[in-house]
């Protein structure tokens, strides 16, 4: 899977949880619960749905680290290589 | 018709899951109905053989109005049986009765809170249970209103020409107060694109008419309270840690939990308030308010939310919130919660100070959880806190009973492990 299929995949996942988000829109810096309106359990079904995706289970402890949709394509790049 | 909450004037039947002939048992879904809150499951609360359907799929029908006749398994079906009232059980049929042709038992559907069963004995005056519902709502008094039914029997024309008329008089001296919420019909609005089966002006509307009538009828105190959180956030990412997301428990279940076996503690903020009394409840229907993508929430409430265990109880709010936001409720859930907890969660404010629901008497509300200086023994250290407030009813607690819900849940919080 290369970065921009990565970052494909992200975003349908993010637009399940959150069906009125247009992926053309969506920036590479929103915070997704400060701008893009997430909440704790929209987080937690986004982040069970790349589990499901993508094989990556992404622990609390990182869940810093896909506070964005470009730090998640990153983190998510990282963590299948 | 069942009423689907304090601020529901009419909803409008979308499809039949029975047909005539069809026995039923009790808990069973029979409709769908559409309203302010999205499709909503109505389920049946008598075992019962169906004889007839009287509203028809895509109606709309005022709270109170019968949706279909019904017997019980056994009898005939014109044994007269009686109405079957708000909680579904059997009542004598009423002195009088709605225009059209008398029917032996009409479904009047269950979970609502406003549509009492009169007895034959009783000594009111004669309405129609559609009149008798709409009155109750708008706080008139139905001996005060001339009947042109059957027998000077009230109608809901009746009900619905004093009101519009009460209406026309606030109007002119600007008193408009003194006309309930009834009187302002919801106005049709354009769907909304992106969400099916909800119409999100009108989930406005039903909130406004909701919270004024809090607002306007239920006396609120307020008290907060600043909880450290530590011990309950570190028992938490150890227990999620290692596991996969499906099977993580988030801090909201921690707060529900606390809050569901709190209640059991402090039984004059568990309940209904209605008729001038408070009537308690043995059982915690724990409502969640829940937001809505795009604006409006809705608070749907756990059934026996104090048997939940917090695996149990997680489970509960991820099924709940996915059905809220799918607009796949039923009745018991929108109409039974006897509490509610609203929870800010990350990144929000710190402190939230929620409306009371009607006809609840009791909300907590969850500030964000956030790290403060915080003294323990004799130094100050950093700690997740979490400050809780409680709105509570005037009319059926004091500061004194408000302030023992708080500290109950300070204590469960602090040994998270015994949730």
């Amino acid at each position: 899977m290369n970065d921009a299929e990565i970052r494909q995949a992200f975003l349908e996942e993010l637009t399940t949880v959150a069906p009125d988000l247009d992926p053309a829109t969506v920036g590479d810096d929103d915070h997704l619960q400060e701008d893009l309106e997430l909440d704790s359990m929209d987080f937690l079904n986004l982040v069970a749905a790349l589990h499901k995706r993508l094989g990556v289970s992404v622990p609390e402890a990182d869940y810093a680290r896909i506070a964005t949709p470009g730090s998640a394509v990153r983190y998510l790049v990282a963590a299948l290589d | 018709m069942p009423s689907l909450g304090a601020d529901m004037e009419e909803g409008k039947l979308v499809e039949w899951l029975v047909k005539p002939g069809d026995t039923v048992a009790h808990g069973d879904v029979v409709a769908v109905v559409e309203t302010q809150k999205g499709a909503i499951e109505i389920e049946i609360f008598e075992a019962a053989v169906i004889d007839e359907l009287l509203a028809t799929e895509g109606k709309t029908l005022p709270v109170g109005a019968p949706l279909a006749r019904i017997h019980a398994p056994g009898e005939e079906p014109d044994a007269g049986s009686g109405v079957i009232d708000a909680k579904g059980k059997v009542a004598p049929p009423e002195p009088a009765r709605t225009p059209e042709p008398a029917k032996p038992a009409a479904v009047r559907a269950a979970g609502t809170e406003k549509t009492r069963s009169p007895a034959a004995t009783d000594a009111r005056p004669p309405a129609s249970p559609a009149a008798r519902v709409l009155a109750m709502e708008a706080g008139l008094d139905l001996s005060a209103i001339a009947g042109s039914g059957p027998g000077g029997a009230v109608l809901l024309s009746d009900v619905e020409a004093r009101l519009e008329a009460l209406s026309e008089a606030a109007q002119e001296t600007g008193a408009k107060e003194q006309v309930s919420e009834a009187e302002g019909k919801p106005q049709p609005a354009p769907p909304h694109p992106t969400k099916p089966g909800l119409d999100m002006a009108a989930m406005r509307q039903a909130i406004a008419a909701a919270m004024s009538r809090s607002k306007r009828e239920i006396p609120h105190y307020y008290l907060e309270r600043t909880i450290d959180l530590q011990p309950a956030t570190d028992w938490l990412a150890a227990r999620n840690e290692g596991c996969d997301p499906d099977a993580r428990v988030l801090m909201g279940a921690l707060f529900l939990r606390a809050t569901a076996l709190a209640a059991t503690k402090v039984p004059e903020l568990n309940g209904h308030y209605g008729d001038g009394a408070f009537q308690p409840s043995k059982a915690v229907h724990a409502g969640l308010a829940v937001s809505m993508r795009g604006g409006g929430l809705i608070a749907p409430a756990i059934r026996d939310a104090q048997g939940l265990k917090l695996d149990a109880m997680m489970a509960a709010i991820r099924d709940m919130v996915a059905r809220t936001r799918n607009g796949r409720l039923r009745n018991s859930e929108v109409t039974q919660g006897t509490i509610t907890v609203s929870s800010m969660g990350e990144g929000g404010a710190d402190v939230l100070y929620a409306v009371i629901y009607p006809p609840q008497v009791a909300i907590l509300g969850f500030g964000a959880p956030v790290r403060r200086p915080w003294v323990v023994e004799d130094a100050v250290v950093p700690r997740t806190t979490v400050t809780v407030t409680l709105s509570a009813d005037h009319r059926v607690s004091d500061g004194r009973r408000g302030a023992r819900m708080l500290a109950e849940i300070e204590r469960l919080l602090k040994e998270p492990e015994k949730l």
